[in-house]
């Protein structure tokens, strides 16, 4: 037996010895496990999952074990990810973390910083969010103007960010600041961590056309932040910021989003408008975008497809990941407007106060959103025409 | 992003090489100015063949090299580059499929060398797929009489041998036809890409029992198989035209002045190229897709292999007309070959189907 079959036998018997039945079942977004100091268990099933995978460096498989990873290499990691699917192992934990920290202090962390954050990040014991955007900068992100001033042993930090996703449940933000205010726009950013129980931080849900979201409002006065939280040198950190960019659109790429988790076309149509005596959707005017969408939904399959198997041979997805996050986020804004027409009156039967986030008109009105949030659409060309095609 | 073996790198570039050569857009352009018969340079299609080109899809005891419809699909996109004229599509892909799954190997052996060029018979109607199979072979004697209409057959002429589907009394089967034989009319026309095609007719063709080179459940799947993989083929084929008419203007928006800039300063046009760009990258994941699971006999290779060609259709319909109005004026003359890659794209999303043909398949097989 080969070493990998090994690996995927002791995984398999493992799994099957470990993960609670009731960890087995499809889940919706609000059985996410996110983690984090004040964290509520559901159940305890979810608390024992989250408990065996961590011991295990589970939570983060490739992680290197000295930070409370797993140390899996990419084959037994696909192999890992494999096993849980086959019994519908739900993922233990998910979080900021995971997706966008961690990368980013194992790529330009301090020794020191990834013995101290990597593994409460694995363990599931502090929930981090991403302080990013600021209401003067969007797509110009460079342009943030939260402000960092030198006071001998720590930053005292001032500005606000918006789009904060889950600022108001997280127990610390990774956040861009503008350090070095003399310095040229992309070289006076620094990477900052700090804890958002700090004094002078507030935050303020954002309330979104779609109904309630996770995004928050968040506010600085004079939070004071010990040096040493900073990553990597003082006015570096849109380097680390360029990286977690292209990171987080390569996610939509590398893993099966929540782009093809919504209602199937084809299925919602043929229920709200019915066959005609031919065996044809009724509408055929609508049938044909229908047609038109499903060559385009079925192909970017086929691109996702690719660029996963692409970056399991060891390769970067780099800048393609513009086109990725472009095509995808496009094609469910189709998507989701096909359902809108299908739906007809009873999907605009909507209540604005009661608005369930699985709702046809809930889920149309936040896909506006995808192709804005993560790097607009016109950003995604102007980064292609630039980087791939050279034109200027 | 696409992996590529040794191998198929290997085909790929020997491709290129040989065809930017020997049969680059210039070569079709002294095809249409000479008012060549044929279509296409026999001689170079006999350097095709032996090259092995012709014998992609044939198994080794029939003489092929049996390399299988990604390495077809690597030639056809070098050829769609450079709208290299050659009955590659017809002969070396449909026929050739559709020979090796009725087992009639002495055929595809010809095939395979370039011996003998076969056409593909593959429609009756105003567009592919658009009604039945009306042509019917009566049994008579030993053999079979023949009546009906082909449309739009691709290299009928000078054609060895054409395979004409048609109904018996015992379904589908597949005749092996001599298009000089008393009782077939051929009716060859010139087409948009500076190709040719023609309509065929039979009255009363007298085939002996040997014509008949598959019939029933083996007709069908045989005629399924080399539709399949020539729509596979020829998708690879068109997303060659959609990139070089793409590289092309990219280069001319570089060199463009206008207002005393480069006209790819300016943003209408980046992101048109940009979107054209994501549009390619989707386009080659799926045509790879397909390839790959005809090779692998996958249950999808039929669904992929449609989703192949409407996409290739879709995105080399987009990158010829952007080539066109992106080069202005200029693109408008005979002289540029950029109108060349237009007219080549309309007559090939026509072949095997158009994007409505194979959506319409789709909405079928989902229940719409």
């Amino acid at each position: 037996m080969s070493d990998m079959q090994d690996f995927r036998a002791s995984t398999r018997a493992w799994l099957e010895e470990n993960c609670p039945q009731e960890m087995r079942q499809p889940m919706g977004e609000a059985d996410v496990c996110w983690g984090g100091r004040n964290w509520v268990f559901q159940s305890d099933a979810q608390q024992l999952w989250l408990e065996r995978m961590a011991v295990r460096g589970w939570t983060v498989p490739t992680w290197p074990e000295a930070y409370g990873g797993g140390g899996l290499t990419g084959d037994e990691d696909r192999v890992l990810r494999e096993e849980m699917q086959r019994i519908h192992a739900r993922p233990p934990l998910q979080s900021f973390g995971i997706w966008m920290l961690g990368p980013a202090l194992l790529q330009f962390g301090s020794e020191e910083q990834k013995r101290h954050y990597l593994p409460q990040i694995a363990r599931g014991e502090i929930r981090w969010c991403q302080g990013y955007s600021e209401p003067g900068a969007g797509s110009d992100l460079a342009g943030v103007q939260t402000k960092g001033v030198d006071r001998g042993d720590y930053f005292e930090v001032s500005g606000q960010k918006i789009w904060t996703s889950y600022a108001d449940q997280a127990d610390w933000i990774f956040c861009l600041v503008r350090t070095e205010p003399d310095a040229p726009k992309h070289k006076g950013i620094s990477f900052l961590l700090f804890d958002m129980a700090s004094e002078g931080v507030s935050t303020k849900p954002i309330k979104l056309i779609s109904g309630a979201s996770p995004f928050c409002e968040t506010f600085f006065d004079a939070v004071k932040v010990p040096k040493e939280q900073i990553v990597g040198e003082r006015g570096k950190g849109w380097s680390i910021a360029k990286y977690l960019l292209t990171h987080e659109r390569e996610m939509i790429g590398s893993t099966d989003s929540a782009l093809f988790k919504s209602e199937s076309v084809v299925d919602a149509a043929r229920e709200a408008v019915g066959l005609d005596a031919t065996g044809r959707l009724a509408d055929p005017l609508l049938r044909a975008r229908i047609a038109d969408f499903l060559v385009d939904e079925i192909a970017f399959k086929a691109e996702l497809d690719r660029a996963k198997a692409w970056a399991r041979a060891g390769n970067q997805i780099g800048v393609e990941s513009a086109t990725l996050k472009y095509t995808g986020t496009e094609l469910n804004k189709r998507r989701q407007e096909i359902n809108m027409e299908s739906g007809g009156f009873d999907a605009v039967e909507w209540d604005f106060a009661n608005a369930q986030s699985d709702e046809k008109a809930s889920l149309w009105l936040r896909s506006k959103g995808n192709s804005i949030e993560g790097g607009t659409s016109e950003v995604m060309l102007s980064i292609l025409s630039k980087a791939v095609l050279e034109l200027g | 992003m696409q992996i590529f073996t040794e191998e198929q790198t290997m085909v790929r570039d020997m491709a290129a090489g040989f065809l930017e050569e020997k049969a680059p857009v210039s070569a079709l352009r002294r095809l249409r100015d000479e008012g060549a018969v044929l279509g296409y340079d026999k001689g170079l299609m006999g350097e095709m063949a032996g090259m092995g080109w012709f014998g992609m899809l044939i198994g080794e005891e029939a003489g092929g090299v049996d390399m299988g419809a990604v390495a077809a699909g690597l030639v056809a996109e070098e050829m769609g580059r450079r709208l290299t004229a050659s009955p590659f599509l017809s002969s070396g892909v449909l026929a050739a499929t559709a020979l090796r799954d009725a087992g009639a190997l002495d055929w595809a052996a010809k095939v395979a060398s370039g011996a003998a060029v076969v056409a593909f018979a593959a429609d009756e109607h105003g567009k592919h797929e658009a009604g039945p199979i009306t042509t019917r072979a009566e049994a008579s004697g030993n053999g079979f009489v023949l009546n009906g209409a082909k449309r739009f057959v691709s290299d009928a002429v000078g054609a060895d041998r054409v395979i004409v589907p048609a109904m018996t009394e015992e379904g589908l089967a597949l005749f092996l036809v001599d298009p000089a034989q008393d009782g077939v009319t051929t009716r060859a026309f010139a087409t948009v890409d500076s190709r040719n095609a023609a309509d065929l007719a039979f009255e009363d063709v007298q085939l002996d029992g040997a014509a008949r080179i598959a019939s029933g459940e083996g007709a069908e799947a045989a005629m399924a198989s080399a539709l399949r993989t020539g729509r596979a083929v020829a998708a690879a084929d068109l997303c060659g035209v959609a990139k070089e008419a793409s590289e092309r203007t990219l280069a001319y928006l570089k060199e463009r002045k206008q207002f005393g800039i480069t006209i790819a300063s300016f943003q209408a046009l980046q992101h048109r190229a940009a979107d054209l760009y994501t549009q390619i990258q989707t386009t080659e994941a799926v045509i790879a897709a397909a390839l790959a699971a005809i090779d692998a006999g996958d249950a999808e290779a039929e669904r992929l292999s449609r989703v192949a060609k409407a996409k290739a259709n879709k995105t080399a319909s987009l990158a010829v007309r952007e080539a066109v109005q992106m080069h202005g004026g200029i693109g408008m003359t005979d002289a540029l070959d950029i109108g060349l890659f237009m007219k080549k794209a309309r007559v090939s999303i026509e072949y095997l189907g158009d994007s409505a043909c194979h959506a319409e398949w789709l909405l079928r097989e989902a229940g719409l």
